[in-house]
């Protein structure tokens, strides 16, 4: 007997949450590089507040998706090989794996994205108009780097490449996240209707999902 | 130690193969690890498996245990083939205990113990039984980086124990045991045979390995001779 999907996604999500709890890398290192790397731009422009205004977002959203990939492909990735196969020996779907991966680093970045947006309006001084919807933006970004840090951590570890390739995996997958999560706050400081973008999103969530599930199993049983 | 009750398995008798590799090669980039392995292992029975370091002991244990496919010959574990994919639902029969320990070492032993149980599909109630047969139970909420190897490796013999195994596959069991824990292997690959599972122990141990097998075979270069 083998417990079910998501029994053994919610476990994995469940062993991913605790192991980043007692290690603490998003919270101790990641975020403060976060807000360090947002702190670092006033410095190297200057206190141009209206720059500052105007550029901020997009700012924002290039630090989550460079540190949030990172965030991601480590979660994929921190497992030894002996650990790999007492994982694929305990009947685990892998791509259960995948869905629970992907929902710890979703999970994580979430957090990240409130603290370094929270720092972000402190040092940019960003409007907050129409913040009501980042609480769909924030969560549908973060599941979007979530699912596209796993896929490339999971590729990277079956050809043994290091994290050599995840820059050339990442970066031209990233770039419809990176310019409907910008525009999508763009929209909202304009008072535009963001649903196109939100749309662009969910669609890049939908296609990562399937192409992560379906390759799952493929991707492990090459290493 | 106490003593957990366990199951006896019901589809297997002693004397059906419950493995069998023929003509078995693997590759690893240019070096061969493995070559022509021919290989029986019937229920009930525990095999011997010795060879020098690189002779590709772990190499054999990883084909046994599904996760690494041949590149040539052809072989069955638990009535799969090698090469299909009914290979992936008899993995949860199949358990390796490789000499790097394979703990997350940021959780505790009972949590290490309480994710195998929950993904397998075992009541997480065994983890305090079969953590105290091995004589673990002091040691339950301890991190496992924190305890020694051979704490270490004992928690896996209680994972294996808890999950009630046809098929153990051990990597030198007896590296980094004191006398207990050997004995504790030792008990729990008799276990296995008796309820018509089988086990296969590579060392360099022989005496020992040689008291508990009932068959040994020798690895030299990826051969079995």
């Amino acid at each position: 007997m083998t417990a079910g999907f998501w029994v053994q996604a919610r476990s994995v999500a469940d062993r991913d949450l605790l192991r980043e709890r007692r290690r603490g890398e998003v919270l101790w290192i990641t975020i403060p590089f976060g807000v360090i790397a947002l702190l670092l731009v006033p410095l190297a422009v200057g206190t141009d507040i209206p720059l500052l205004r105007r550029i901020g977002p997009g700012l924002f959203w290039v630090i989550v998706m460079l540190f949030g990939v990172l965030v991601a492909v480590r979660q994929a990735n921190t497992d030894s090989p002996a650990q790999r196969d007492a994982a694929a020996l305990l009947g685990l779907d892998p791509a259960a794996s995948f869905v629970g991966q992907t929902l710890t680093s979703a999970l994580l970045l979430v957090g990240f994205e409130v603290l370094v947006g929270i720092a972000a309006v402190a040092f940019y001084d960003l409007p907050l108009q129409g913040w009501p919807w980042l609480l769909v933006v924030f969560p549908l970004v973060a599941l979007g780097l979530a699912l596209l840090g796993t896929l490339a951590g999971s590729i990277v570890s079956s050809v043994n490449a290091g994290t050599a390739l995840v820059p050339l995996l990442v970066a031209p997958l990233s770039v419809p996240l990176l310019l409907a999560a910008t525009q999508a706050l763009e929209g909202l400081r304009l008072g535009r209707s963001i649903l196109s973008w939100l749309l662009l999103m969910a669609t890049v969530v939908l296609v990562l999902a399937i192409v992560g599930v379906l390759t799952a199993r493929p991707l492990q049983e090459t290493r | 130690m106490q003593r957990i009750g366990l199951r006896t398995l019901p589809a297997v008798t002693q004397g059906t193969p419950l493995a069998q590799l023929e003509g078995v090669g693997v590759r690893v980039g240019t070096t061969t690890i493995l070559r022509d392995v021919d290989l029986r292992l019937d229920a009930g029975e525990t095999l011997g498996l010795f060879g020098a370091n690189g002779s590709g002991k772990t190499t054999l244990l990883r084909v046994l245990a599904t996760l690494l496919k041949p590149e040539r010959g052809a072989g069955e574990v638990l009535g799969a083939g090698l090469d299909s994919d009914d290979r992936y639902d008899v993995r949860r029969r199949i358990g390796l205990v490789g000499h790097v320990p394979a703990l997350y070492p940021e959780l505790t032993l009972a949590e290490n113990l309480r994710f195998s149980a929950r993904t397998a599909g075992v009541e997480a109630g065994r983890v305090g039984p079969v953590l105290d047969a091995v004589g673990l139970g002091r040691a339950a909420d301890r991190r496992s980086d924190v305890c020694s190897h051979g704490m270490q490796r004992r928690a896996e013999f209680a994972r294996e124990l808890m999950l009630e195994r046809e098929l153990l596959l051990l990597d030198e069991p007896h590296s980094a045991l004191d006398q207990d824990a050997a004995d504790l292997v030792e008990g729990l690959v008799e276990r296995i045979a008796v309820r018509g599972g089988a086990a296969v122990l590579a060392s360099h141990d022989r005496e020992r390995v040689t008291a508990l097998a009932d068959r040994c075979v020798e690895i030299k270069a990826g051969t079995l001779i």
